[in-house]
């Protein structure tokens, strides 16, 4: 895979989506805490892993077969279970996609946005490779920054 | 007199008779009388509720007596009190008395008492072995007289309708079997000479003997004990026989009318008018076979139905009138598919005949049509009938195509050829069960949005009685420019079906490709794991996790285990046919206990244990392969178990042993993938102790062999198993299951039970059976050779994950810290074992959004 993997998703994507929360956001994100979580190659294609961040919370991995890696918040917060990175990987018009193993519910990758309820969301981290290496943000788009 | 609205106390309705008519009527009343008009006592004389008449023979055929009970009545609002006929009305007073002794009043009066047996009063008609054929108690005489026939062989009286189903039954019951007719073919009143010679010899077929154009001279007795002997006939023939039963026709039974005064026809029923009532006693209705209406009874249950809703609706102060008899009949009698509708004799000056007799396919077809050719009168049906849902209502109006056109030879769809039901005119009865027209369809599909067959059934009830009118039901939701799309999602335009057999003809072996070649875009839950599904199913040998088929695959196949509302998985080891030994149970135990597992007996004798962590299962299933465990496939479409009673080995009654073949059959059978899950039963007599009636397919010893049931279910929609075959030896009975599955496999659709299957399958049983025990398509070679592929292939999945490194490392909680437990996941204790915090899991995290919202759900 010569593709390098890029960033899921750019604050300047958010920022568009929701003016009120651009405020506190630096685009430069250089405060941002990188974690290193492991090798790009360990990450099976369109077939989700979860990682363990150092706060304590775990992240879902999705690599795509276009070399995109992203990562969302692992808690499915329909059920309350850490099982969104058993989701299978697909696409909703083109757009990528996870659906939620226990509810079958629907989560653009990019966004966080659930298909099917408006009202939920997956956090959603920043990716970035290193070398070989993801490195996944701490930062974490909760419904709460992106509404306000 | 006018029945008044809207009364302060709710007045007195009487039922007579609970047979089909007085059922529906009381039924049609409760439904609609909101305002609890009437009270309603219904006086029966048998001492069963009531019960589809029409399919008493299925009795014979594996049913049994609860299978053909109609739906109960509110006790709460509907006096139903049986076993207490009527014995005499009393109108002076406006009550009838009962054989109990019970005087009990009515406002208004219904008399359902239907009709009885017509014996010929031919010399020894009345000798013990002499039988009817009309209730379940008639049903169990004939039983015991055939268990206890020493010639081994029946006679039937009588070669219509009934004579057809009584011969049905005396064949199942093992006898050889007569049926004597006086008129010179079957089924005179509904056929033609051309349909009844093409019955008859499809009857002869099946070993029934038929003796036309002769009649019965005598039942000839033993003069010491009086039984039957034998019947001689008026040709001379004498049949020794012991089992005699009478079928030549019915009575009404309006002999509490004829004594009270009421005004009855010429050939009996009490005469009513066009709304039902009696001429004589404006409190008094009558309806069904009692009811001589237009000056004739009618021995049907479809005017019977519209008579109940006649007087159902009058009683509610409406306005119906009886829409004049149907007689058109739609029936399999002995397989044999019959219909007759309209001016089937041509009566009408005139009348045309064009008639299409094909003895070499079996089938024979006429139309009556007018003298200028332009309009339908009626018709006639003999082997292939799926015409005639199509051509019944047709009726009366003009012809849409050709009449040879419209006889020809179906075309693929079903439909028959430029008959389209879109022509109808929109009074045109499509649904003749329960009366349900086009424009009636036609407006629950564009004004109540009804879009598919079962929004039309439960809207209309349309489909819901025979079941004849649902290609029809398909063709109006076509006709209406409602989308019947097959495609399987928005990636693939195709149903599962199409996909299975691109599969095949490609030997495209990943998603990657059929998708690439065959769809569009990455795909999505639904179809990675139905494609998984089907690449799993042509191919046993590949482990599901391989290459890029883990990611295709649904929860709980992505772990080989099922998971939980908290995120935990089930573990659940093959236990075949429910037999364990002491040992593995204990292993069971142990490993339960070390891992601190909630531990269940299942539905499906074998034992669950919840609680595991995704990292936890490799553990687990170490332990477990090593005592000698496979994988159960719980979390599978697939083969899950196949229950078992003990059989012939321990039980008294078992006649044969259930627990081998179940062990046999689901070694045979594990891990076959299928659309959705499979179950099976095994049942060493016919107590059914494995409740193998309630699977997918289930399996009951005989004393000659096995009987095989398949389409049933539990769940959602139970369903209970039909007969496929009877005495079936070892061999047969496996190769048939073997093709059922195949069959099914490849032609049903996706998260499609073979209940829902075979109910949607074009032909239904027959078709069935003639596809995997006839070979009609020629593919039972192709399903043979797929399931002895399956066999050979096979290997345990756990097996299969714990030999290799790859898919063992998916099996770790953290990518990046592969042995550390979720601290998202925790327990609480429940009657001494671990159980899900319950509710959804309130981690105190910013990150889990709308919880309200999501609660809501």
């Amino acid at each position: 895979m010569s593709t390098p993997a890029r960033k899921s998703r750019k604050v300047t994507a958010m920022t568009t989506m929701t003016p009120a929360s651009a405020a506190p956001v630096d685009p430069a994100d250089s405060t941002a805490d990188w974690s290193a979580v492991c090798p790009l190659d360990v990450l099976p294609v369109e077939h989700g892993r979860a990682a363990l961040l150092p706060d304590g919370s775990a992240v879902a991995l999705f690599r795509l077969h276009t070399g995109e890696v992203y990562a969302v918040g692992n808690l499915d917060p329909f059920s309350g279970a850490p099982v969104i990175c058993h989701g299978i990987v697909g696409d909703r018009d083109g757009v990528p996609v996870v659906t939620g193993p226990l509810g079958k519910e629907v989560f653009e990758l990019a966004t966080g946005r659930c298909l099917d309820d408006e009202t939920a969301r997956l956090p959603v981290h920043d990716v970035r490779l290193t070398g070989r290496v993801i490195e996944v943000s701490a930062r974490r788009n909760t419904v709460e920054t992106l509404v306000g | 007199m006018t029945i008044p609205q809207h009364s302060e106390a709710p007045r007195k309705l009487v039922v007579v008779g609970h047979g089909m008519v007085g059922h529906r009527l009381v039924e049609a009343l409760d439904s609609r009388d909101a305002e609890r008009q009437w009270e309603v006592t219904v006086l029966a004389e048998e001492g069963r509720p009531a019960y589809d008449r029409v399919a008493l023979s299925s009795c014979f055929d594996g049913a049994d007596e609860s299978a053909l009970r109609l739906p109960e009545h509110d006790p709460e609002r509907i006096d139903l009190r049986l076993g207490d006929p009527v014995r005499a009305l009393d109108r002076e007073a406006d009550a009838v008395l009962t054989a109990s002794g019970e005087r009990v009043r009515y406002d208004a009066l219904v008399l359902a008492t239907g009709s009885r047996p017509f014996v010929p009063p031919l010399p020894g008609s009345t000798a013990p072995g002499c039988l009817v054929y009309r209730t379940l108690d008639d049903i169990d005489a004939i039983r015991t007289a055939a268990e206890e026939s020493t010639t081994g062989r029946g006679v039937v009286v009588g070669g219509g309708l009934l004579g057809l189903e009584a011969a049905n039954a005396l064949r199942l019951l093992g006898l050889t079997t007569h049926v004597v007719e006086m008129a010179p073919h079957l089924m005179a009143v509904q056929l033609d000479e051309g349909g009844g010679a093409l019955l008859g010899r499809m009857v002869g077929e099946l070993d029934v003997a038929l003796h036309t154009g002769t009649g019965t001279k005598q039942v000839v007795t033993d003069p010491e004990t009086g039984a039957a002997t034998g019947v001689e006939l008026t040709d001379g023939t004498f049949l020794e026989t012991d089992l005699v039963v009478f079928a030549a026709g019915v009575r009404p039974r309006d002999e509490l009318a004829r004594e009270a005064g009421l005004q009855v026809g010429e050939r009996g029923g009490v005469v009513v008018d066009e709304t039902c009532r009696s001429v004589t006693d404006p409190h008094v209705w009558a309806v069904g076979e009692v009811a001589c209406v237009e000056g004739r009874t009618l021995g049907l249950v479809a005017p019977g139905y519209a008579m109940a809703e006649t007087v159902a609706d009058r009683l509610l102060g409406g306005e119906a009138r009886f829409p004049g008899a149907d007689t058109a009949t739609q029936l399999k009698l002995l397989g044999v598919g019959v219909a007759s509708f309209g001016d089937a004799h041509a009566t009408t000056p005139g009348a045309l005949e064009v008639v299409l007799n094909d003895p070499v396919a079996a089938t024979y077809g006429k139309l009556v049509v007018s003298d200028d050719a332009k309009t339908l009168l009626g018709g006639i049906l003999v082997g292939d009938t799926s015409g005639y849902p199509l051509l019944r209502p047709l009726v009366g109006s003009a012809l849409p195509a050709d009449p040879s056109a419209l006889l020809a030879p179906q075309s693929e769809g079903g439909g028959a050829t430029g008959a389209g039901v879109a022509g109808l005119p929109d009074a045109a009865q499509i649904c003749s069960c329960h009366a349900v027209t086009k424009g009636e369809l036609t407006e629950a599909i564009t004004g109540q949005g009804c879009a598919d067959v079962p929004a039309l059934k439960s809207c209309t009830k349309a489909g819901t009685g025979c079941g004849s009118c649902v290609p029809a039901l398909k063709q109006l939701l076509e006709a209406a420019g409602v989308e019947q799309s097959t495609a399987l999602c928005e990636h693939f335009d195709h149903a599962r079906a199409e996909l299975f057999e691109i599969v095949a003809a490609t030997g495209i072996t990943t998603f990657s490709q059929l998708v690439a070649e065959h769809g569009r875009g990455r795909g999505c839950d639904v179809c990675k794991p139905a494609v998984a599904a089907i690449l799993a199913s042509r191919d046993s040998g590949t482990h599901i996790l391989d290459g890029e088929r883990g990611g295709l695959q649904d929860t709980n196949d992505r772990h080989l285990a099922n998971m939980q509302r908290n995120g935990t998985y089930s573990v659940v080891p093959r236990v075949p046919g429910g037999e364990i030994t002491p040992a593995r149970l204990i292993v069971l135990g142990e490993v339960a206990r070390d891992f601190g597992l909630y531990t269940k007996i299942t539905g499906g004798q074998r034992i669950d244990l919840l609680g595991a962590r995704l990292e936890e299962l490799p553990a687990i299933w170490r332990r477990l392969t090593d005592a000698g465990f496979e994988s159960g496939h719980a979390y599978g479409k697939a083969v899950r178990t196949v229950k078992s009673c003990v059989g012939s080995t321990w039980c008294r009654y078992g006649v044969q042993d259930s627990v081998g073949l179940a062990i046999e059959l689901e070694l045979r059978y594990r891990g076959l993938r299928a659309p959705h899950k499979l179950k099976a039963g095994v049942s060493g007599c016919a107590r059914e102790c494995a409740e193998a009636r309630s699977k997918d397919f289930g399996i009951i010893a005989t004393e000659q062999g096995w009987n095989l049931y398949v389409g049933g279910n539990g769940g959602f929609t139970p369903r209970h198993a039909e007969l496929l075959a009877s005495d079936l030896d070892h061999d047969t009975l496996v190769r048939t299951i073997d093709r059922f599955l195949m069959f099914y496999i490849r032609t049903a659709d996706r998260l499609q039970r073979t209940a829902a299957w075979l109910e949607n399958l074009e032909g239904g049983l027959d078709h069935l059976r003639a596809v995997i025990m006839d070979d009609s398509l020629g593919i039972c070679a192709e399903l043979d050779a797929a399931m002895e592929r399956h066999v050979a292939d096979y290997r345990d999945e756990w097996r299969g994950v714990l030999e290799d490194p790859e898919k063992l490392a998916r099996f770790t909680s953290f990518v990046n810290a592969p042995g550390t437990p979720d601290p998202a996941i925790s327990f609480a204790v429940e009657r001494e074992q671990p159980v899900p915090v319950p509710g959804p899991v309130s981690l105190g995290m910013p990150e889990v959004p709308a919880a309200e919202g999501a609660r809501a759900r």
